[in-house]
């Protein structure tokens, strides 16, 4: 009696830790069957060969990613260039130089920077950095991929940040030790020694930092612009995956062969992320299993 | 080498020591700097906005007048219906993987999931509600599709924190409770849940923090561009704070007008989900403590 009562404990709480793999693939699957009948009446080759993303044309409706997913990339690029060095310098000051208390007062702080809603970055990016980028860059409106990148980087400091100063944290003691006792600063130990032992850490950091600023949808939404040209420099206006699904989900009607073909948007997104994280989990476990 | 050389050598090694320590520092000053940008701006366009009608009233006058009320209370309810699925599946999960599961093939796919669904974009989140809860379920543009499909959004949130509270308590009392002849379940009933509910809780505001301050996921499964009165089921279309905001800033046929509402609704969204992280933090310094206190 005791043991069908604890084996069917066992078997609820299985079932709900097999859950996550289910809605894993469920997102995926229903995303693909989704997808499926824009791939079959517009075949693959449309979404990836050069032109526009036009599905609702009068003559010929065009279906070309490329430019939504070469405006993703500028963004989530251009703010890793940014994120990275700011990201890991934060990181290493909080991991090694840091006293215990400021630690304590500032590793708080970097989280209420995390809590900050996307749209509420979005809007600041919208009424405080549009108009200061116009008058830098003297453009008739700062809302640009530029824009883009400075806001999904804000919201991606956080997880490199913290991610990196686990990643340093956790170099053993014996290796700053033995710098530190051959006359090495702590700065050189931090430098040549310490950093450099993160450095795979801090990789996985920075790549689930892209897949942040990557899949973020409403600051890039508000921020960027969402021309549908291709793009040639980061003070034009881009349009990304995620904010492309946003922008025409609303207002398509359901069961059409654009909202089927916006599956497929997000079905390309899905993918790269989850790439991207996998990556990041990859580097990342190898990197424990090394230490 | 002179005994000056050498002193100077140390000199400069300990100067540049100290240059570059500044340097990382300014680098942390400046994303507090940063951060104080926004909140100040925020805060101090937003605080003239707020009055007793803008927290209790619906908006009037197509958006340019008016509170703010049924997105609050939107926002209030679609966070709640989050929690519903989410903290029951979250603690469970965890509940699996630290006291049940071995280390194997199966784990590991698990925590995998776990981690690449926190990396799922929220706009996908939003199509995967779509296709499985207004659509499938028939659930319609609602509250319900809306709450659920926020709720797998901070299932990974959840399920971390949870998993990080039951990791604190010590392995002597889960040992402690099976020798005395206790079931495995017993044990865990008893002895691991009641000292991490605290550091549980903690993950659990912190995923509601997330799921109120979400857009992505709820633009198409349920959140309303303007609606007179409050939701009267779970199957209605709701207003939500965070989209409500979006409108504002994008949508409005008359933005400068709708601007200090815009920063009305953004100060209140920002302390709201503030209240909420800070409650999550203070608990979970006060919760760390105890295990190192009766060590």
């Amino acid at each position: 009696m005791v043991n069908i009562k604890e084996n069917s404990i066992k078997y609820i709480f299985l079932l709900s830790g097999l859950l996550s793999i289910f809605i894993l693939l469920g997102i995926f699957y229903l995303l693909f069957s989704n997808s499926y009948p824009a791939l079959r009446d517009v075949g693959i080759k449309a979404f990836f060969s050069r032109g526009y993303w036009n599905p609702t044309a009068y003559s010929v409706p065009q279906y070309s990613i490329l430019n939504l997913i070469k405006g993703t990339f500028m963004v989530g690029a251009g703010s890793l260039l940014f994120v990275v060095p700011l990201g890991v310098a934060c990181a290493a000051y909080l991991a090694e130089v840091a006293a215990p208390r400021e630690r304590e007062i500032f590793k708080p702080v970097i989280e209420i920077l995390a809590g900050i809603p996307s749209v509420v970055l979005g809007f600041f990016g919208l009424v405080v950095v549009a108009p200061l980028l116009s008058r830098i860059f003297g453009l008739p409106n700062g809302i640009n991929a530029l824009n883009g990148s400075i806001l999904v980087g804000i919201m991606a400091l956080p997880t490199v940040i913290s991610l990196a100063e686990d990643a340093i944290s956790a170099v053993p003691q014996e290796y700053r030790h033995a710098s530190l006792a051959l006359g090495a600063t702590r700065w050189q130990t931090l430098k040549n020694v310490t950093v450099p032992a993160a450095l795979s850490g801090i990789l996985a950091a920075s790549l689930l930092g892209m897949g942040r600023a990557i899949g973020e949808t409403i600051t890039v939404l508000m921020a960027t612009g969402n021309a549908l040209a291709d793009p040639s420099s980061f003070l034009d206006s881009v349009r990304t995956l995620s904010a492309n699904i946003a922008i025409e989900m609303g207002e398509v009607p359901r069961g059409s062969l654009h909202f089927h073909s916006l599956f497929v948007v997000g079905l390309v997104l899905f993918l790269i992320t989850f790439i991207v994280n996998l990556l990041a989990d990859i580097i990342f476990n190898r990197y424990r299993e090394g230490v | 080498m002179t005994s000056d050389k050498i002193s100077n050598d140390k000199i400069s090694k300990y100067h540049k020591e100290k240059v570059a320590f500044w340097g990382l520092r300014i680098s942390l000053f400046t994303v507090l700097i940063i951060l104080g940008v926004i909140l100040c701006d925020i805060a101090y366009k937003g605080l003239g906005v707020i009055s007793w009608e803008f927290l209790t009233r619906p908006p009037r006058a197509g958006m340019t007048a008016g509170g703010i009320f049924p997105a609050i209370v939107g926002t209030f309810y679609v966070t709640v219906l989050a929690a519903f699925l989410a903290v029951p599946l979250g603690i469970a999960t965890a509940i699996f993987l630290n006291e049940y599961a071995q280390k194997g093939k199966l784990t590991r796919i698990i925590r995998i999931s776990l981690r690449n669904l926190a990396g799922v974009p929220s706009i996908v989140f939003g199509l995967f509600g779509v296709a499985l809860f207004v659509q499938k379920f028939g659930f319609g543009a609602s509250l319900l599709a809306a709450g659920m499909t926020l709720g797998l959004l901070t299932l990974p949130v959840t399920v971390t924190a949870a998993e990080e509270a039951l990791k604190t308590v010590p392995q002597s009392y889960r040992e402690g409770g099976l020798a005395l002849g206790a079931t495995k379940w017993q044990m865990i009933s008893t002895l691991v849940l009641p000292p991490a509910v605290p550091g549980m809780l903690t993950g659990v505001i912190l995923g509601l923090a997330r799921a109120a301050g979400e857009t992505a996921p709820i633009l198409f499964t349920g959140a309303a561009f303007f609606l007179p009165f409050l939701p009267a089921s779970p199957f209605s279309q709701f207003m939500a704070l965070p989209y409500h905001l979006f409108i504002l800033a994008t949508q409005h046929h008359d933005i400068s007008t709708v601007r200090p509402l815009a920063y009305g609704t953004a100060l209140v969204l920002l302390v709201l989900v503030f209240v909420l992280n800070l409650g999550a933090i203070v608990l979970r310094y006060r919760f760390r403590g105890r295990f190192q206190k009766g060590k």
